[in-house]
C-alpha cells in the first residue's frame, strides 16, 4: 500500500516554538486515520502544516511521493487537501450557502461533491441555505463546515475537532456524515479528543504526545488502556 | 423655498462625496485599511484626465473611459507590489505607507502641474439645468448623483451577486480561512484596490467638473469620504450614499448661513455623529 | 538630573534571577547627558544666531516627535493630527499675550495649560474610535480647530496676525539676558525661547523615560503586547492611553507657544499645518526609529540638517522625504537607532526589563 499523504521527520514551528518534533506520518488511498492526544500534544498544528496553515521544510509533506511542504494553503487545497478547521471558522457574514459555495474555489477535481449532493448530504443545509451562518446550532454549523470542505473535493480531508462543542447526539450526526463521506472513497484524517468518536471511526490511529508520535497502529488492535498510556504519558 | 432649494443641493453635492467614500469603503470593508492617500489619488486621476483632454485633445468622457482600465491596473500593480507588503497585525505600517504615498502624489503634482487651479470643461452642458419640484438644478450635480447611484449599485452587485463578491465579503471575514478554499487574499485585496482606483477614477471625474482643484486638496477629499463612510456605517455601501447625502446638506446649510462655514458645518455634523451614532447609521453586524 | 539608583545598582540577587533595567553604557551616559545639557543651556555663550535657531527647531521637533512616539510606538495611538495641540498652543499664547495684556514668557506654560485643559474634551471625543478610525478623527478635530480659528477676527481671521513689537520687547528676563551676554533685545529673546525649547525636550524627554520605567511603562508594553491580556491582568488601558495623550497635547501646547513666539506671526494654515506638525514628525520618528527615546531626537536632528541643504529644492525634497519615508518603513522598519542598537546592542535610555539568570558560577567569572 503507498501512502497518499505523508509526512517525514515533519518539525513545526511556531516563531521560536516548537510544536511537532519529527513526526513520520502516512495515509493510504481510502484510509481514515484518527490522530488522538491531549490538549497541547500537536495535533492541530500537525494538521495546520498538511494543510499549509503554517510553513514546513518542503520535503517534509509528501502528496502522491512529491513535496508539497511549505506551500501556502490556497495551494495546497487546489491539490486535493482540504482542511475542516478547528472552531469551524464559518465565514460569519455569509450565509449557509455562501459559505458552502465558497468552498468551491479550492476545487482540485470531480469526485462527485458539488452543492447539490453536499446538500443531499446535510439536508438540513438546504432548508437552512439563506440563513447567515451563525444563527445555525453548532452541530448544523459543523456541517456546513465539512461541505464547504467537501465542495472542494478533496483527495484527503483533514477534520480538525469537529466533535468540540457539540452535544453528544450531533456529534453522532457528524459522525455518521463522515462513514458516509469514507464509503464514498474520500480519505480522511481526523484529529480529536474523543476517544470513543475517533476509534469508531478510523481503521489506524496515531497518538501524539508532547509534539511526537506515542504510538500508532491499527485501532482494534490496542485496549484502552496501552492508549490512555500513550495519550497521558506514563 | 430657498431652504428646499439649499437641501436640494446639499442632496446632489452629496452624491458626489458618496462617490469619494465608495472607493475608501471598499477598501477598508476588505482589509480593514483605511487608504489616507485616497483623496490625493482623486486628484491625481483629475489631473491625468486633464492631461489626456490637453495632450491628447480627446473629449473629457472618452478619456474617461480609456482611463479606467489603467485605473484598475494602477490599483492592482499599486496592492500587489507595495500596499501588501505593510498588511499584517500593526495598522501603523499600512497608513503611514499610505501617509508617505499622500506627500509623495501631493508634491509629484506640484512638480508636474504647478500649484495652479484647474478645471475639468464638459462645455455646454455644465450651464443646463433641469426643473425638478419647480426648483432649477443642474444638469451635471443631477448627472454626479445619478452616477454614485449607479456606482453603488454596481458595487453591490458585485459584492452580493456574483462569486468575486463572494470571496471578498469571505476575505473580509477571515483571511485565513478564505485560503482553505483556494483563495490568495493578497490577490483579492489587488483585485479590491483595483476597483477601488476604478471608483476614485470616476469620482475625480465629477470633481474635477464640478469644482477647481489644485495639487493640494487632495486631504479635503480623503476627510469627506471618511466622515461620509462613518456616518453612514462601517462597511455598509448604500450607507455611504446616506452619510454623503447628510454631509452635503450639513455643508449646504452651512455655506448658506455663512459660506465662510460650509466644510466647518460638515466636519461639525460628522463628531456630533461620533458622539451620538459611532457605528453610523447602518452599521454591519 | 537624578541618576537612575534602584536599578543602576542592582542588589545581591537573593534568587537565581534579578530584574534590571540599566546597562552599562546607560550609567556611563547619564555622565555625558549631564555635560550635554550644561554644554546646551551655555550654548547662547558662545553658538551662533543661526546655529541657535536650528537648535530650537531641533528641540521643538523633537519634542513632538518623542510625544507621537510615545503614543504611536508605546500606546497605539495612532495621531494624525497633533497639529490641532501644536496650533492651539500657539494661539492661545497669541490670545494671552495680544487679547489679555500677558506677559510673553509667563504666557507659554499658562497657554501649554490651556492647551492641556482642551485636550480632556477633545480626547474624549477621539477615543470614541479607535485604530485607523481614531487617527482619521483626530485629523478631522484639527481641521475643526484651524476652521473655527480662522473666524477669530481679533487674531487676523484667515490670514492671521503678528505679536506687536511692544509686547515681545519688555518680556521677563529680557534685560537681564541682554546685559549678560552683551546683546540686543532681539538676540536676547531668541535666547530665552531657546531656553524654553530646551526646558521642553529636557522635559520630555525626562518624561518618556520616566513613565517608561515607571509600572505605567511596564503596562504600556503589555497593551502593545495584547490589550486584552493587559486588561485580564488589572491594567486600565483607556486611563493610561488618556493620560498619555493628554501629556502629548500638553507638550505639543507648549511646542505651539514657543514657536510661534519666536516667529512673532501665526496664521490657522500655519497653525494647523498637517506637513509641518505630523508629516514631518512621523518622517522624523519613522527614520529615527520607532519605540525607542533616542530615534526621535537623532531623527529630528538629521531633519533639520536635510531641511538645510534640501529645502531649497521645495517639492522635490519633499519627494524625496517621502520616499525616504516609505523606504526606510518597508526595508529598514526599526529605523536608524533601532538598527543600530539591534546590530551593537548600545542602549542610551534603557527602559527594558531583563531578567538575568545569576548563577553563582557566572557572578565568580565576573
Amino acid at each position: 500500500m503507498t501512502a497518499l499523504l505523508e509526512t517525514r521527520g515533519l518539525e513545526v514551528f511556531y516563531g521560536d516554538f516548537q510544536a511537532v518534533f519529527g513526526v513520520d506520518f502516512e495515509v493510504a488511498e481510502g484510509e481514515t486515520v484518527a490522530i488522538i492526544g491531549a490538549n497541547g500534544a500537536g495535533k492541530s498544528s500537525f494538521l495546520k502544516a498538511l494543510a499549509g496553515l503554517v510553513k514546513s521544510r518542503p520535503d517534509g509533506i509528501l502528496l502522491d511521493g512529491r513535496p508539497v511542504g511549505g506551500k501556502p494553503a490556497y495551494e495546497i487545497v487546489k491539490s486535493g487537501v482540504a482542511l475542516v478547521p478547528e472552531g469551524r471558522r464559518l465565514f460569519p457574514s455569509m450565509s449557509v450557502a455562501d459559505n458552502l459555495r465558497m468552498g468551491e474555489n479550492g476545487r482540485s477535481g470531480d469526485r462527485g461533491w458539488t452543492y447539490e449532493t453536499v446538500c443531499d448530504l446535510f439536508p438540513i443545509l438546504r432548508e437552512r441555505a439563506d440563513q447567515l451562518a451563525p444563527t445555525l446550532s453548532g452541530g448544523q454549523q459543523q456541517m456546513v463546515a465539512i461541505g464547504r470542505a467537501l465542495i472542494s473535493n478533496p483527495r484527503v480531508l483533514l477534520c480538525d475537532e469537529i466533535s468540540l462543542g457539540l452535544s453528544p447526539a450531533a456529534v453522532k450526526d457528524v459522525y455518521a456524515a463522515i462513514t458516509e463521506i469514507k464509503k464514498r472513497g474520500t480519505t480522511i484524517v481526523i484529529v480529536e479528543q474523543d476517544l470513543n468518536a475517533a476509534l469508531g471511526a478510523a481503521d489506524r490511529i496515531y497518538c501524539f504526545l508532547e509534539g511526537k508520535v506515542s504510538l500508532t497502529g491499527r485501532a482494534d488492535e490496542f485496549d484502552r488502556s496501552q492508549i490512555l498510556a500513550a495519550y497521558f504519558g506514563s | 423655498m430657498d431652504y428646499l432649494n439649499t437641501i436640494v443641493q446639499g442632496v446632489l453635492l452629496g452624491g458626489l462625496y458618496a462617490l469619494y467614500a465608495a472607493g475608501l469603503s471598499l477598501i477598508f470593508g476588505v482589509m480593514r485599511l483605511i487608504n489616507l492617500a485616497h483623496g490625493d489619488l482623486i486628484v491625481l486621476a483629475a489631473f491625468v484626465l486633464l492631461a489626456m483632454v490637453s495632450a491628447l485633445g480627446l473629449p473629457l468622457p472618452v478619456a474617461l473611459l480609456i482611463l479606467l482600465p489603467f485605473a484598475f491596473a494602477l490599483g492592482w500593480g499599486l496592492q500587489r507590489f507595495l500596499l501588501n507588503r505593510t498588511l499584517g497585525d500593526d495598522i501603523l505600517l499600512p497608513l503611514l505607507v499610505t501617509f508617505g504615498l499622500q506627500i509623495l502624489i501631493q508634491n509629484g503634482l506640484l512638480v508636474a502641474f504647478s500649484a495652479d487651479s484647474r478645471k475639468l470643461s464638459l462645455g455646454a452642458l455644465e450651464t443646463q439645468s433641469v426643473n425638478l419640484l419647480g426648483l432649477s438644478v443642474g444638469l451635471v450635480p443631477l448627472i454626479t448623483f445619478a452616477v454614485a447611484v449607479v456606482v453603488l449599485g454596481a458595487l453591490s452587485y458585485i459584492f452580493y451577486g456574483t462569486g468575486l463578491g463572494r470571496r471578498l465579503r469571505a476575505t473580509s471575514d477571515s483571511t485565513e480561512v478564505v485560503q482553505l478554499m483556494g483563495v490568495n487574499p493578497r490577490v483579492i485585496f489587488a483585485i479590491a484596490m483595483g476597483i477601488s482606483f476604478v471608483v476614485l477614477t470616476i469620482a475625480a471625474f465629477f470633481m474635477g467638473v464640478r469644482s477647481n482643484f489644485d495639487p493640494s486638496v487632495g486631504p479635503a477629499r480623503l476627510l469627506y469620504a471618511f466622515e461620509a463612510v462613518v456616518i453612514g456605517g462601517l462597511g455598509s455601501l448604500w450607507g455611504t450614499l446616506a452619510g454623503g447625502i447628510i454631509l452635503g446638506v450639513a455643508q449646504a446649510i452651512g455655506a448658506r448661513i455663512n459660506p465662510e462655514w460650509q466644510i466647518l458645518a460638515g466636519h461639525l455634523v460628522f463628531l456630533v455623529f461620533i458622539i451620538v451614532r459611532p457605528r453610523g447609521l447602518f452599521p454591519k453586524q | 538630573m537624578s541618576s537612575p539608583q534602584p536599578a543602576a545598582a542592582p542588589e545581591p540577587a537573593t534568587g537565581r534571577y534579578r530584574v534590571r533595567v540599566a546597562t552599562r553604557t546607560a550609567k556611563a551616559f547619564w555622565l555625558v547627558a549631564i555635560v550635554i545639557i550644561a554644554v546646551l543651556v551655555f550654548a547662547p555663550a558662545f553658538a551662533s544666531r543661526p546655529m541657535l535657531q536650528d537648535l530650537i527647531l531641533v528641540f521643538l521637533l523633537a519634542s513632538l516627535a518623542l510625544c507621537w512616539n510615545l503614543m504611536a510606538g508605546y500606546a497605539g495611538l495612532i495621531s494624525v493630527g497633533q497639529q490641532a495641540f501644536v496650533g492651539l498652543g500657539g494661539y492661545a499664547l497669541f490670545a494671552l499675550i495680544i487679547v489679555g495684556g500677558f506677559d510673553p514668557l509667563l504666557s507659554i506654560p499658562v497657554a501649554a495649560l490651556i492647551v492641556a485643559l482642551l485636550s480632556i474634551p477633545v480626547g474624549t471625543l477621539v477615543f470614541r474610535m479607535q485604530g485607523a478610525y481614531f487617527a482619521v478623527v483626530t485629523w478631522v478635530v484639527a481641521e475643526v480647530f484651524r476652521l473655527l480659528l480662522a473666524q477669530w477676527r481679533e487674531l487676523g481671521g484667515g490670514t492671521g496676525t503678528s505679536l506687536p513689537r511692544s509686547a515681545t520687547n519688555d518680556m521677563i528676563g529680557l534685560d537681564f539676558v541682554a546685559e549678560l551676554f552683551g546683546v540686543r533685545s532681539a538676540a536676547a529673546r531668541e535666547i530665552i525661547i531657546y531656553w524654553a525649547a530646551l526646558f521642553t525636550v529636557v522635559l520630555v524627554v525626562g518624561g518618556c523615560y520616566y513613565l517608561l520605567r515607571s509600572r505605567v511603562g511596564l503596562a504600556l508594553r503589555a497593551i502593545k503586547d495584547g490589550e486584552v491580556a493587559a486588561q485580564s491582568v488589572g491594567v486600565s488601558t483607556t486611563r493610561i492611553k488618556f493620560a498619555i495623550y493628554l501629556f502629548a497635547a500638553f507638550c505639543a501646547g507648549l511646542v505651539g507657544a514657543i514657536y510661534f513666539l519666536q516667529t512673532s506671526r501665526i496664521s490657522p494654515d500655519a497653525a494647523f499645518s498637517l506637513l509641518d506638525w505630523t508629516a514631518y514628525i512621523i518622517f522624523i520618528v519613522v527614520i529615527g526609529g520607532l519605540a525607542t527615546i533616542e530615534g526621535p531626537i537623532i531623527g529630528a536632528i538629521l531633519f533639520v540638517l536635510l531641511r538645510n541643504t534640501l529645502s531649497g529644492y521645495g517639492p522635490w525634497y519633499l519627494i524625496v522625504l517621502g520616499v525616504l519615508g516609505i523606504g526606510v518603513m518597508l526595508l529598514a522598519p526599526k529605523g536608524i537607532w533601532g538598527n543600530f542598537s539591534q546590530w551593537t546592542g548600545i542602549h542610551l535610555f534603557p527602559t527594558r526589563r531583563r531578567i538575568e539568570i545569576v548563577s553563582q558560577a557566572s557572578k565568580d567569572a565576573r
